[in-house]
C-alpha cells in the first residue's frame, strides 16, 4: 500500500503571519500518476509545491514522500523528489553538461552513473546538441528544458513541475507535454499550470485549489464526462412562444437568448435533438441552427473558483456539480 | 562529499568569471610592491643592524609587516569574494535547487565556505612565494613565517565566515559586500578604543587585530588560535541558522 502512494499530504496548513496560504489540505499521488494542479493566482499552488519539496516548512500537518516524512528525514525524502520551480534554478555561467553533472552529484547519483544519468536526461529533454553551450546563451525554451532535465536527472520517484510550459512556443509546449506524459509512466508527476487544455492533454487526475482549499479532485475522464453536453442551442426563424418549446419531450427548461435563439436544457443521458428537429419541421419554425453546448474545463474552473466564495461548505464536489448542472 | 561538490562548484564559478583572475593579479601586484619596499628598508638598515647585539632579523623587518599589509589588502578583497555566495543564489532563485536537493543546510554553508577558503589558500600560497624566496639569500625564521601564515589563514577564514553570514542576510550582493566590509573594519579598529591604558580592555580583546599581531610576532598562543576558531564557528552557525529559517513561512 505504502509503495503505491508516492506523495501523501495530510491536513497541511501554511500561514504567512495571519494570512492563511494553505488551509488543511490533504491529497495523495499514486505511483505513475500525473496530477494536474490548478488554481487562480495566489491560490496556494506554489506554496504547496514548496512544502512538498521541503523548501517551506508547513505550519501544521504532515507530508510523506515515498513514505518518508519530509521534516523528520529531509535528506532521504528529498532524494525522491525532482523539482522544477516556477523560475528554473539555472547557473547561467555553466554549460548544460556542467550544470547537469553538478545537479546529478548534488542528488547523490553515484560517480559511475553520472555520465549515463546526464546523457539520459539530455536525451529525454532534447538537449543532446546543446550540451556544450552556456546556459545563458540558450533560448527560453531550451532553458526551460534544462530545468526539466535537472528535475529528472536522478530519476526521482516524484517529479514536481511548477508551470513548465510558461513562455514556450506552441511546438515546444507540445514537446514538453509529451515529455510529461512519458514521465508519468515511471515517475509520479505533479504539474501546476494555468493552461487548462494542458491538464486535459497531460494529466490523469485534476485538482483545483482555491484560497488554499481543495475544491475539486477528480479524474480527467470524470471531468470530461461532466463537461459533456446537457443543453442545446437552437436558432429559429419563426420563433414560437416559449411554452411551445417547453412542451417538447425530454426538454427541462428553455431560456430565450433573443434574436430567435433559445437554450434548451435537457435531462443528462438523454438526447432530444431528433425530437426537436422533428417538431420544428412539423410546426414550420424555420430551424436553421442547432448545436450542443459543451462546458469547457475553463468554465468549470471559473464556476468552481468563483462559487466557492458563496459556498462556504465547499469541498463537497458532488454537491457543487449538481447545482452547476442546473445553472448551465 | 556533498560539501566538496558545492565547494568545487563555488570555485568553478569564481574562475569562470574574470573576477578570480583579476583578484589574483591585483593582490599579487600590490603585495609584490610592498615586499620590495620592505626589502629595500631592510637593506638600508642592515649596516646599522649588524652593529647591534640581538638585532631584529629579516623575518621581523620584512615578513611580519608584509603579512600585516596582506591582511589589510584582503580585508578589502574578501567581501567581494563572499558577497555573491548566498545573496546571488537567492536573487537568481537558484537557492531552491540546493534547498530541494538531498543536502543539509550545514553542508551547503560549509561547502560554500570551503570553496572560498580553497581560493584564498591558493592566493596565500602565491603570496608566500615572496617571503620564501628570501630563503635563498638569508636566514629566514621559518617558525615565525609559519606562525604568520597560520595567522593569516585564520584571519582570512574569519573574514570569509563573516562575509558568508552577511551574504545570507540579503538578496543584493553589493549590500552584502558593504555590510561585510563595515563589520570587518569595525572589528579591526575596535582595539583603538582599548589601547589607551596599560591593561587590555574587553574591546581590545574582542578586536580581530590584537590576536593577529600576537601571532605575527611569532608568539603562538592557543588562546589566540581558539579566538579565531570560535569566531569562525559562530558565524558559520549563524549562517546555517539563517538559511534554516528561510524554510519557515514568513
Amino acid at each position: 500500500m505504502r509503495n503505491d502512494i508516492y506523495v501523501s499530504v495530510n491536513q497541511v496548513s501554511c500561514y504567512y503571519g495571519a494570512h492563511c496560504a494553505v488551509d488543511n489540505l490533504s491529497f495523495e499521488v499514486k505511483r505513475g500518476e500525473v496530477l494536474g494542479f490548478l488554481g487562480p493566482n495566489g491560490a496556494g499552488k506554489s506554496t504547496t509545491m514548496a512544502m512538498i519539496t521541503g523548501n517551506l516548512a508547513p505550519s501544521a500537518g504532515q507530508i510523506l514522500v515515498n513514505g518518508i516524512d519530509i521534516l523528520d528525514k529531509p535528506k532521504e525524502a528529498k532524494a525522491n523528489i525532482g523539482f522544477l520551480p516556477e523560475q528554473p534554478p539555472l547557473y547561467r555561467d555553466l554549460t548544460v553538461d556542467e550544470y547537469l553533472r553538478f545537479c546529478a552529484k548534488l542528488n547523490r547519483v553515484g560517480k559511475a552513473k553520472i555520465n549515463t544519468a546526464v546523457d539520459a536526461a539530455k536525451q529525454r529533454c532534447g538537449l543532446t546538441e546543446v550540451g556544450k553551450r552556456l546556459i545563458d546563451n540558450l533560448s527560453k525554451g531550451y532553458q526551460q528544458r534544462v530545468g526539466i532535465a535537472q528535475a529528472i536527472v536522478h530519476s526521482p520517484a516524484v517529479v514536481i513541475l511548477d508551470e513548465p510550459t510558461v513562455g514556450l512556443d506552441p511546438i515546444q509546449i507540445r514537446e514538453i507535454r509529451r515529455l510529461v506524459r512519458e514521465l508519468g509512466g515511471e515517475h509520479s508527476v505533479i504539474l501546476s499550470t494555468h493552461i487548462l487544455p494542458e491538464i486535459q492533454v497531460t494529466c490523469d487526475r485534476v485538482q483545483i485549489i482555491n484560497k488554499g482549499k481543495l475544491v475539486l479532485s477528480d479524474t480527467v475522464a470524470g471531468i470530461e464526462q461532466y463537461m459533456g453536453a446537457s443543453s442545446l442551442v437552437i436558432a429559429l426563424k419563426n420563433a414560437p412562444v416559449v411554452t411551445a418549446l417547453e412542451s417538447i419531450p425530454l426538454v427541462n427548461a428553455v431560456a430565450s437568448l433573443g434574436d430567435g435563439r433559445f437554450r434548451l436544457v435537457y435531462e443528462p443521458e438523454s438526447d432530444p435533438a431528433e425530437q426537436i428537429v422533428q417538431t420544428a419541421v412539423n410546426n414550420n419554425w424555420g430551424l436553421h441552427e442547432i448545436f450542443p453546448e459543451k462546458r469547457s474545463l475553463e468554465q468549470i474552473f471559473v464556476d468552481i473558483t468563483t462559487s466557492e466564495a458563496d459556498n462556504k461548505s465547499g469541498v463537497n464536489v458532488e454537491h457543487s456539480r449538481d447545482t452547476e448542472g442546473a445553472v448551465a | 562529499m556533498m560539501m566538496m561538490t558545492i565547494a568545487a562548484k563555488e570555485l568553478r564559478a569564481l574562475f569562470l568569471s574574470p573576477m578570480a583572475w583579476a583578484i589574483l593579479a591585483v593582490v599579487q601586484g600590490i603585495v609584490a610592491y610592498f615586499f620590495l619596499i620592505f626589502l629595500e628598508n631592510f637593506l638600508q638598515l642592515q649596516p646599522h643592524l649588524a652593529t647591534l647585539p640581538d638585532a631584529p632579523g629579516i623575518s621581523s623587518i620584512v615578513v611580519a609587516p608584509l603579512f600585516a599589509t596582506v591582511s589589510v589588502v584582503l580585508l578589502l578583497i574578501v567581501p567581494l569574494l563572499t558577497m555573491r555566495l548566498v545573496s546571488e543564489e537567492r536573487r537568481n532563485k537558484t537557492l531552491t535547487l540546493l534547498m530541494s536537493a538531498p543536502v543539509s543546510i550545514s553542508e551547503i554553508v560549509i561547502g560554500k565556505f570551503t570553496g572560498i577558503m580553497i581560493f584564498l589558500l591558493l592566493l596565500l600560497a602565491l603570496i608566500s612565494l615572496m617571503p620564501l624566496s628570501l630563503l635563498f639569500g638569508s636566514s629566514l625564521d621559518v617558525g615565525m613565517f609559519l606562525t604568520g601564515l597560520l595567522a593569516l589563514t585564520l584571519l582570512l577564514a574569519s573574514f570569509t565566515a563573516v562575509g558568508l553570514y552577511v551574504s545570507t542576510l540579503t538578496t543584493q550582493p553589493t549590500v552584502a559586500a558593504v555590510g561585510t566590509f563595515g563589520i570587518l573594519l569595525l572589528l579591526w579598529i575596535l582595539d583603538l578604543a582599548g589601547t589607551t591604558g596599560d591593561t587590555p580592555t574587553l574591546l581590545a580583546y574582542l578586536s580581530i587585530m590584537t590576536h593577529y599581531q600576537n601571532l605575527l610576532q611569532g608568539i603562538f598562543s592557543s588562546s589566540d588560535v581558539i579566538y579565531y576558531l570560535l569566531f569562525i564557528l559562530v558565524f558559520l552557525v549563524l549562517s546555517i541558522r539563517r538559511l534554516d529559517a528561510e524554510r519557515l513561512p514568513h
